[in-house]
């Protein structure tokens, strides 16, 4: 036992020797640099409008692709379904059943885009065109009249919407 | 043979209540027979064979199929939902990876580990991606840490108290061992430029759920987990890995992580923005709430239980977790709040981890409201339901860590209250 002691404290002594003057691991992450332009890592799409596609949709263009691939979630008229609300209830916020929706709710336009082009929909996500999610963002923010009913939105336009709760958030963080 | 044990259990149990002495005198006539000793008679059956074969992969108790995760989800979306984890059914801090609670926005990816990729880029010198194996070779650490769901008890915010068991209301809060890479060091393998106050981390699932944390957090506790409680976290909970925030609400600590994109400024995607933000009376939200507060759950006895014995003597026992450290102290009261009693907290109380608290409490079939409040090392106090709501109106959803309140009738049974 005691031999097993006097062994095992010089050698402690000399693996703290070689941990002290040498890194405890290697950089082993490869460059990325090339890789990282690609647009599979650049799905988020900023405020500014950063990452926006080019393509470009309307409101007429969106009404028909909301029947076929929203209304069954989100009903025929974006609320009201088992699907998170889209339409209507702007100015409910301080009301005693505030509603949110995309159009009372959300501070961004892009967020619609961002948010439709990655998750819906529900069964096929990334399976519509960019010229779809343009023309479903038409669709849906017409419908409140945040864009006139006849604007063909692109990743020039979209960028420039105002959301009536543009201002409604308070952050807190950093506190 | 085959029919026998049942009985032969039954007279086991009978026998051991009457005594010793009578035990002896009832087994003299299968002694009677030659070549059987008593034991055979007294002993419950599978002690008398070998038991079952090894497992591979261990299974709870066929007897204890009732602790289970409650799914909550969209009949329309079924992959779009949350399981509550069975606090009310477990004891001690750890929850078993199987019970883990779940919030999924569009189901389990079944990822293949050796085509998943892990990037990290924007405000970096040098934009990098870590293959599963990479990370494996990288320095871990282990901490216990619970998450929650910042829509955990989004209930309480009704008018009525939700009558479900504790864990069926108030589990969307787990607590495990995660082990993985401390984040800092593969950000500054990356190099992380003065301008990068942000990274949009995001998911490999079919949501791709992106969301933004503060560089701060990722630069101080945050962990790359790849394991949870010993084993390979779960797919359920992000498996090839995922990014643990210890304190911080559950969405943020992103499953199936793919992506930490340093910028400047957030996202706004939908799920800091439409999602997980806290809607005040004037109108106005809260957001960036990242932080759980002070909260505690009395787990037994709770909704679903009934005390059986008055006058009896039961264990008051339950959960209590800051998100801001450790908690020092949870207070019992059996009279809705009147008097206060401090439970006992069993060690090791950790930061931002579960801290089991007991306290024995002697009930004489008064009525009685139970509740628990917790204090954490900042001085924060855990507040009434009313306090809360003073504070935040009802359409908050987000963040109720207001006390929990269990009603003792008469007869001893259990409802969920508002207290008083």
């Amino acid at each position: 036992m005691s031999m097993v002691s006097k062994l095992s404290i010089p050698a402690l002594f000399v693996l703290s020797a070689l941990v002290a003057a040498e890194p405890t691991h290697q950089n082993l992450g490869l460059d990325a640099g090339v890789l990282s332009q690609e647009p599979q890592w650049n799905l988020t799409i900023s405020p500014d409008g950063k990452n926006l596609p080019e393509g470009k949709g309307t409101a007429a263009q969106g009404k028909e692709i909301f029947a076929l691939q929203c209304a069954g979630c989100h009903g025929p008229e974006g609320i009201g379904a088992s699907a998170d609300p889209l339409m209507g209830e702007v100015g409910s916020l301080t009301s005693d059943f505030p509603e949110k929706t995309v159009n009372s709710y959300w501070p961004y336009a892009t967020t619609l885009f961002d948010y439709i082009r990655r998750a819906m929909p529900i069964d096929a996500p990334f399976s519509l065109t960019a010229d779809e999610v343009y023309a479903l963002s038409a669709y849906i923010l017409s419908q409140d009249g945040i864009i006139a009913s006849d604007v063909e939105l692109n990743r020039k336009n979209l960028p420039q919407v105002t959301m009536p709760n543009r201002d409604g958030f308070i952050a807190i963080y950093p506190e | 043979m085959v029919d026998e044990p049942k009985n032969n259990r039954r007279q086991f149990l009978q026998k051991a209540a009457l005594g010793g002495a009578l035990v002896g005198a009832i087994s003299i006539p299968v002694l009677s027979k030659a070549g059987e000793t008593e034991f055979p008679d007294n002993l419950p059956e599978w002690m008398r064979m070998p038991g079952g074969d090894f497992t591979n992969y261990g299974q709870p108790s066929p007897h204890e199929q009732q602790v289970i995760r409650w799914i909550s989800a969209n009949p329309d979306a079924p992959g779009n939902g949350v399981s509550w984890t069975p606090l009310h059914d477990l004891q001690g801090t750890i929850t078993p990876n199987g019970l883990h609670y779940e919030r999924h926005h569009n189901g389990v990816p079944q990822i293949e580990p050796n085509e998943h990729l892990l990037v990290i880029d924007g405000l970096v010198d040098k934009a990098l991606s870590f293959t599963v194996d990479t990370l494996m070779r990288y320095p871990m650490v282990s901490r216990l840490c619970f998450i929650e769901c910042g829509g955990n008890s989004n209930s309480g915010w009704r008018s009525n108290p939700i009558q479900s068991q504790a864990g069926y209301a108030h589990g969307l809060v787990s607590n495990a061992e995660w082990t993985g890479i401390p984040l800092k060091l593969l950000l500054e393998e990356a190099g992380v430029q003065v301008t990068a106050k942000w990274a949009i981390a995001e998911g490999a699932d079919a949501s791709a759920l992106n969301i933004s944390i503060p560089i701060e957090k990722l630069l101080d506790d945050a962990i790359l987990a790849l394991y949870q409680n010993g084993e390979r976290i779960r797919p359920e909970n992000g498996y090839p890995m995922r990014l643990v925030l210890p304190g911080w609400e559950g969405i943020l600590n992103v499953k199936w992580l793919r992506q930490l994109h340093l910028t400047a400024s957030p996202a706004m995607s939908r799920d800091e923005t439409a999602q997980y933000t806290e809607l005040l009376p004037d109108g106005k939200a809260r957001q960036f709430t990242f932080v759980n507060e002070a909260k505690s759950l009395i787990t037994s006895p709770s909704l679903g239980m009934m005390l059986p014995d008055n006058p009896g003597i039961y264990q008051i026992s339950g959960l209590a977790w800051s998100g801001r450290g450790k908690i020092v102290r949870v207070e019992i009261s059996a009279d809705g709040g009147e008097s206060w009693t401090d439970a006992e907290l069993q060690e090791p109380v950790l930061d931002k981890a579960f801290t089991r608290f007991s306290i024995p409490w002697k009930w004489q079939g008064e009525y009685a409201i139970l509740q628990s409040r917790a204090s954490d090392e900042t001085g924060y106090v855990q507040p009434t339901r009313d306090a809360l709501i003073e504070n935040r109106g009802k359409h908050g959803f987000f963040h109720y860590n207001a006390i929990i309140s269990w009603e003792i009738t008469e007869e001893g049974d259990i409802n969920h209250v508002y207290g008083f």
